[in-house]
């Protein structure tokens, strides 16, 4: 008996149409493949460095909170940096907790979040350097035209309170739905169930189906509450943005410090973290607050939503006691 | 269902204007299942071969616990990779967080016990009078195994294919180390997952056509093989 012929035409056809493009693909990732920090310059007297045209890309990577990251803001802003500083900005979103980790863990070299609490504690443990705030807004409640727990116009504490009451007798008309992802979204809602007189864990958390816990970003939350007709805690600049989409209404809207929003930048620690890439760092976060981006912040969305979705830190308008001395906070990092 | 509809012909009008953003991400897409399917293919011929023709103790039990790694989920993978490549994990220093190299080294991990347990049945499955006969004119060990091999080329390449169908659709994996940055690390399942989420269709459609239409294609290769041995 001898062994059958080969047949191999088509099967090495099918080899080389693999072969070929994994070639391709390997020349797509030697492209994007980290290109080597070019080694820090001399520093020049001049106030705008200018960049050789050759200078391999650096990639410099940020993780950005969910709200920043939905409304558009960075589809918006990211080329222009990019522009301006020959890097490659490559933005990760989660909520800010899930952000702060990816900062601890080394996996990127900034980070924008808004929770006042966990940037406590992250700046504490050392990680967290050069803050600068550098947008604000407030969070607004919005739910079922029906209304059915009656919170439209009353303040936040009062509003949470019908809510979980009415949830608690008829889960099934009366429901909230919580972002349940440790974001900065979910920390102001722990703050206002706080101030509503409850105990998260016990009351709120465990304390039947009206209570959901979405585990997702801000846009994903809020389309999962307008599903539900449910209520929801919603930063107002991602409820503008969402606002086509939805069948959800604003009913809560009160401009206060327990409804104050701030985004800040940090970079991270070299000294806690080695591979940070801090110039690249602090240059992002100089530009977020120079002037030209603050105004450029203050027109995002006037022409899409027919207003602006984010208050740039600089506007005048953050004058509680939270907000950051702004004297202080417009110096850009040396 | 006006939405739909909707939702339908914008997905289309993207996908025959070659809209960039679309072709990007397929391409993306494309190159690294492929790449990665290419690392698990070098790794697991020589390694099913190995485990097929070499007798050892325990080797019943080391193919009962490949074929149960058939169906390890993708988030699991994406945790171990996590682990072991976030910049204060054992291979930290690598620097291949949220890069288009991760997502082929968690892809390749993923399917490689699909393409190693179904080469070993390939392999197994050859006519064992082929063995004999190459072994009585004379084989030697080496020659009878590439004899095998050579006989197995069809199974063996629809196990690849295989792996290249799991790669391309999986999201959990690709979220969790690729990031889904845009013109990055962004793909097709994880573009499709993000725009739905946020209640964009159009886009989401669009790619889900061509995922589908890859799956497709996929599976007519797969068939034809299927079909010669």
């Amino acid at each position: 008996m001898s062994l059958r012929p080969l047949k191999s035409g088509q099967i090495a056809g099918t080899f080389i149409i693999i072969i070929t493009l994994a070639g391709l693909m390997a020349a797509m990732l030697g492209c994007a493949a980290e290109a080597p920090a070019p080694a820090p310059a001399v520093t020049t007297p001049a106030p705008e460095p200018t960049y050789p045209v050759a200078t391999p890309k650096v990639r410099f990577k940020i993780a950005t909170t969910t709200s920043l990251y939905d409304t558009g803001l960075w589809y918006y802003l990211e080329p222009l940096f990019e522009e301006k500083a020959k890097v490659e900005l490559d933005i990760v979103y989660s909520g800010t907790g899930a952000a702060l980790n990816q900062g601890r863990n080394g996996n990127v070299d900034a980070v924008i979040v808004h929770d006042p609490d966990q940037e406590k504690k992250f700046v504490d443990e050392g990680f967290g350097i050069n803050r600068r705030a550098f947008a604000y807004n407030f969070f607004m409640m919005a739910g079922p035209a029906a209304d059915p727990a009656g919170i439209k116009g009353l303040e936040p504490a009062d509003a949470f309170k019908k809510i979980a009451d009415g949830g608690r007798k008829d889960p099934n008309n009366i429901k909230f739905v919580s972002r349940g992802d440790s974001s900065g979204t979910h920390g102001a809602e722990q703050r206002l169930w706080a101030n509503a007189g409850y105990t998260y864990a016990t009351d709120i958390q465990k304390s039947g189906p009206w209570y959901i816990e979405a585990g997702q970003g801000m846009g994903p939350t809020l389309i999962m509450a307008n599903e539900q007709n449910a209520y929801v805690l919603c930063d107002g600049s991602t409820f503008t943005s969402y606002r086509g989409k939805l069948a959800l209404v604003l009913l809560v809207n009160k401009p206060s410090e327990a409804t104050l929003n701030i985004y800040n930048a940090y970079a991270i620690d070299p000294a806690k973290v080695k591979t940070v890439k801090i110039k690249q760092a602090n240059d992002f976060i100089n530009w977020l607050i120079s002037p030209e981006v603050q105004r450029l912040i203050g027109q995002y969305g006037v022409k899409e939503f027919g207003g602006p979705l984010f208050n740039p830190i600089n506007d005048g308008g953050c004058t509680y006691p939270a907000c950051p001395d702004l004297a202080e906070n417009m110096i850009p990092i040396k | 269902m006006d939405e739909f509809l909707q939702g339908f012909i914008k997905a289309f009008e993207l996908i025959v204007t070659l809209d960039p953003e679309v072709m990007e991400i397929t391409g993306r897409t494309l190159a690294i299942a492929v790449s990665s399917c290419l690392v698990a293919t070098v790794i697991c011929l020589p390694l099913g071969s190995l485990i097929q023709f070499k007798q050892f103790p325990g080797k019943r039990i080391l193919i009962n616990l490949i074929q149960t790694f058939y169906s390890i989920p993708t988030v699991v993978v994406g945790l171990l990779v996590f682990i072991l490549f976030s910049r204060t994990g054992p291979f930290g220093i690598f620097n291949l967080m949220f890069t288009p190299t991760i997502m082929v080294i968690g892809q390749a991990i993923l399917i490689s016990p699909i393409v190693l347990g179904l080469t070993i049945s390939a392999l197994n499955s050859v006519d064992r009078t082929i063995t004999d006969t190459a072994r009585s004119l004379g084989a030697s060990g080496w020659q009878t195994a590439w004899v095998i091999t050579r006989e197995a080329r069809f199974a063996v390449t629809a196990a690849i294919i295989l792996g290249f169908g799991r790669a391309i659709s999986e999201v959990g994996l690709a979220l969790m180390v690729g990031g889904n940055i845009r013109g990055f690390t962004r793909v097709i399942t994880t573009a499709i997952s993000l725009e739905t989420s946020k209640g964009d269709v159009e886009l989401s459609i669009a790619l889900g056509v061509i995922l589908f239409f890859i799956a497709l294609v996929v599976n007519v290769i797969l068939n034809g093989l299927q079909q010669r041995k």
